[in-house]
């Protein structure tokens, strides 16, 4: 359990510091919701379904998402 | 130099937000309120998930601030967009066979499990706001998936004014029927039963429709402009 839950802890904390390094702002907005999606389960394992669900369809899928439209409208790369 | 001033900076504040959090005692009740909560939600709200007792019984009036300034984003966001300037009409680039069948397969079951989550708010894990957002997410697949499907902007308007005018009209009720707004005016019936809770599936279906709406009005207004 604690091995678990610190392996998704060292996702997220690899995720974050991806996001901020990338230069290619697509793979920069991905790690973005990887650490969402970490925090997602993390939440459902520390016993709160009802936020790990609304961070699973909000803070992964739909926030990345309209990243990614903004991305498409301006520059994919980072000077 | 920027960059040594910048992480002084953060530290200092990462410091300041330490000390001060040292000072509360970890996980010590401050007040007797979440104990009744935990201790009294079923029997006074019939529902079974406390979560949702707190969200729509005990707190509805914060629930329907929630879900006003969602709806002010979402209009927001359609003033500021429809303003850019004229729309261009872009040759639409097919999906690929595999994105577009496993989008048609998949999209009904997730407007199904989504459906399935806001109306079981009171007994499960869930509610309006995560069942919309699921099924937000769905119309988000049918837009990479199927690019030529549209959702009608109508129904998508109906079914949101429908929503926040449902919960309003409940609250309104309650204040007819008990003297005060979002009144739970409906019997409690026996809790774990899909027929319960009185007021709160209700509006949580009304709250789920209004945000699922939303969300998708929200995604479906920036990939028109893009």
């Amino acid at each position: 359990m604690i091995f678990v839950v610190s392996f998704l802890v060292v996702l997220m904390l690899v995720g974050a510091v991806a996001a901020s390094i990338f230069r290619d702002l697509i793979s920069a907005v991905i790690a973005a919701a990887l650490v969402s999606l970490m925090a997602s389960i993390l939440f459902y394992f520390l016993q709160a379904p009802d936020v790990a669900m609304a961070e699973a369809a909000i803070g992964a899928a739909l926030t990345a998402a309209i990243f990614i439209i903004a991305i498409r409208r301006t520059k994919r790369y980072e000077e | 130099m920027r960059r040594i001033v910048s992480i002084l900076l953060l530290i200092i504040v990462a410091l300041g937000i330490s000390l001060s959090l040292a000072k509360i005692p970890f996980g010590a009740p401050k007040t007797k309120v979440g104990k009744h909560y935990i201790n009294e939600g079923v029997k006074e709200t019939g529902a079974t998930n406390i979560v949702t007792s707190v969200v729509v019984n005990y707190r509805g009036f914060d629930t329907l601030g929630e879900v006003t300034v969602l709806f002010i984003t979402a209009i927001g966001i359609g003033a500021v967009l429809s303003t850019v300037g004229g729309k261009t009409v872009r040759e639409i680039e097919p999906a690929s066979l595999v994105l577009y069948t496993g989008c048609r397969l998949l999209f009904p079951l997730i407007l199904i499990f989504g459906t399935y989550i806001f109306i079981h708010g009171h007994l499960t894990p869930g509610g309006g706001f995560q069942g919309g957002a699921i099924i937000a997410s769905g119309f988000l697949l049918i837009y990479l998936g199927c690019r030529e499907r549209r959702i009608s902007r109508i129904a998508s308007n109906l079914a949101e004014s429908l929503g926040g005018l449902v919960f309003v009209v409940i609250g309104l009720l309650g204040l007819y029927f008990g003297g005060y707004f979002l009144l739970n005016f409906l019997p409690n019936g026996t809790a774990n039963t899909l027929f319960s809770a009185g007021i709160i599936p209700i509006i949580y279906i009304a709250i789920g429709f209004k945000v699922g709406s939303e969300l998708a009005s929200i995604i479906d207004n920036l990939i028109e402009e893009s």
